[in-house]
């Protein structure tokens, strides 16, 4: 009894410097770094919390924000944020649908649902106009709520790019089912598993009115259009579980890291395979997916694309950004940051991801190995190995003055991250 | 926090060790043992068929997987419990207030004996506490399953 009313004084004392050591560590350099791990000479603030599920983001001439939620908050999809110094606050919300896709380009905001695309017409200080009133400009993309967002991007002609993820993990019989076979000719690639570029302006445009950019895509949330070369890059989610489905050919430990999570730059006709083959980012190879007749080792994917940059397993890329900004130092220029939402089907081996990586590029094609950028968001190891990440890296967007923000849609916290030589 | 999980874990071995040794006395001690059996089994069946995705410590994947934790599902009717198991899952229902979108498949490779120890273990883990599930249980629940 007398230990137990001891506790709650010496606990607070043990503590403490488990407090100082923990802070120690997440910040070498200074205390402005909002809890991350950024290289020397960068700095991270916090604009805003607690906004729900902040997934893709847009940043405006004058430093507002737009971000869209992944569930509609109080009846509200989109947050529209002021910022003043290193703050942001809510002026309002509209859209009441769910979704990931957030893009402004030549006075529109653009926006999806999980269905659906709208544009918003905004005025000379990017504010919308008529929030109660979008257009709609793309219509009824499949949603079986499975990769069901539909992420956007724009190039300079007027086209957008959507996303339409694939119902499966890898087109089987039966979906995750263990040792289910792959569909003969997988029929979900007619309407998803792709790129579709539809007109900007054009009203109620259906699959029909679009042209079907990329094929054997299994799942992209991170897309960017890169200005260099004028050509659209996207992140793919590789396929899950080779061990769970297929215990005999895959070990836990191989299952954990791979496929790769591949970076692709892409051309309209493309095909990047799934669901036959997937990437094998030790043996840079294509691999002959186990469904389809692969043993681990056959190579197959005759006419499909490379990646450009083959990342570790799982590690969910879901944002994808050049940069063009003349805030960061030169190297940075023209590179790719790329938010890794972080893993979930590791397990049981460890958890890993939660953070943004830098891929430097030159001359529009990548330069050099990746790097970690912004780590920590996860908090502890342990919250990070047991997949009980704090906060999860989502979206990616550069402000005027070239500083660098990340949502994160579990907490619904942006981070700013700038460069304070 | 650590000190207190500690602790706490050394009262329980205690309580358990006691108990279990007055458990013998009265000669009850098969079933504990029988259950102890069933959830370490359960443990391992877990870790290779449903860790993936509803995580080592059942708290699930943020809006893929549900978590395993005082749901209504895990504690509730035990043959619906079976057949979410024989069968899949895939309804789109909100637990706990939350969806869900990924798909659960279907787990009725598993012997009767693997899924009366998985679910054993799942309703005595992760803070959840419910009674075992028999494999005369799951045989009934499968044999109603069969078309
Ligand atoms: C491929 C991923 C996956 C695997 C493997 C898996 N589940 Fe599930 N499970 C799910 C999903 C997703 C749902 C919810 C489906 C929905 O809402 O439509 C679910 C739902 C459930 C539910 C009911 C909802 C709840 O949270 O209580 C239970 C119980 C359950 N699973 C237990 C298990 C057990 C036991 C195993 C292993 C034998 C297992 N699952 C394997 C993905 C999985």
């Amino acid at each position: 009894m007398k230990n137990n009313r001891l506790l709650p004084f010496i606990l607070p004392l043990m503590a403490i410097p488990a407090l100082v050591i923990s802070i120690a560590l997440k910040n070498p350099s200074s205390a402005d770094t909002a809890g991350l791990i950024l290289p020397s000479g960068f700095e991270a603030n916090i604009v805003a919390d607690n906004l729900g599920s902040a997934r893709h983001i847009a940043i405006t001439k004058q430093g507002d924000i737009y971000v869209k939620l992944n569930r509609a908050k109080n009846g509200k999809g989109i947050l529209y944020l002021h910022q003043t110094g290193d703050k942001a606050t809510v002026v309002n919300g509209f859209g009441n649908y769910a979704g990931t896709g957030m893009y402004i380009k030549n006075g529109y905001l653009y926006a999806s649902s999980n269905e659906d695309v709208y544009r918003y017409k905004l005025n000379d200080k990017d504010e919308v106009i008529n929030p109660n009133e979008p257009e709609r400009i793309v219509v009824g993309l499949l949603n079986r709520h499975e990769h069901e967002s539909k992420s956007i991007v724009l190039d300079n002609n007027g086209n957008i790019y959507v996303n339409v993820g694939a119902y499966s993990n890898s087109c089987q019989e039966k979906d995750r089912q263990k040792g289910s076979m792959g569909r003969k000719g997988c029929p979900i690639l007619d309407s998803a598993g792709g790129i579709w570029e539809f007109k900007a302006d054009k009203l109620n445009q259906h699959y029909g009115d679009g042209i079907h950019y990329a094929k054997g895509l299994r799942n992209v949330v991170g897309l960017d259009w890169n200005q260099q070369d004028n050509q659209l890059f996207v992140m793919q989610h590789g396929r899950d579980q080779l061990h769970d489905l297929f215990p005999d050919l895959y070990t836990t430990q191989q299952s954990a890291i791979e496929p790769a999570e591949c970076l692709y730059a892409i051309k309209e006709g493309d095909n990047a395979g799934w669901p036959y083959i997937y990437y094998d980012q030790e043996k840079h190879e294509k691999i002959l997916a186990p469904e389809y007749g692969g043993d681990g080792r056959k190579t197959a994917g005759e006419g499909t694309i490379n990646p450009a940059v083959a990342f570790p397993g799982h590690l969910a890329p879901d944002g994808l950004l050049f940069y063009t900004g003349n805030q960061f130092p030169e190297r940075y220029k023209n590179g790719a940051f790329i938010a890794f939402h972080g893993s979930w089907n590791r397990a049981p081996e460890p958890q890993a991801g939660y953070f943004v990586v830098f891929q430097p590029f030159k001359d529009g094609r990548p330069d050099g190995k990746w790097e970690v950028f912004a780590d920590g968001f996860a908090g502890t190891q342990t919250q990070k190995e047991s997949g009980n990440a704090v906060h999860r890296p989502c979206g990616l967007a550069q402000g005027l003055d070239g500083s660098l923000y990340v949502t994160d849609d579990n907490k619904g916290t942006i981070y700013k991250i700038s460069y304070k030589k | 926090m650590k000190f207190i999980k500690f602790a706490s874990s050394i009262l329980f071995m205690l309580i358990i060790s006691t108990s279990l040794k007055a458990q013998i006395k009265h000669s009850s001690r098969s079933s504990k043992v029988h259950l102890a059996l069933s959830i370490a089994n359960g443990k391992a069946v877990y870790t290779q068929n449903c860790a993936t995705c509803h995580q080592v410590d059942g708290h699930g994947v943020q809006n893929m997987n549900p978590p395993l934790i005082q749901t209504s599902y895990v504690l509730g009717d035990k043959t619906k419990l079976i057949k979410i198991v024989l069968n899949g899952f895939n309804e789109d229902v909100e637990i706990n207030g939350n969806t869900y979108s990924n798909t659960m498949p279907s787990h009725d490779f598993l012997k009767d004996q693997e899924i009366a120890d998985v679910l054993t273990y799942i309703r005595h883990s992760f803070g959840n506490k419910a009674s075992a599930v028999s494999v005369a249980m799951v045989k009934s629940a499968r044999g109603a399953t069969k078309k």
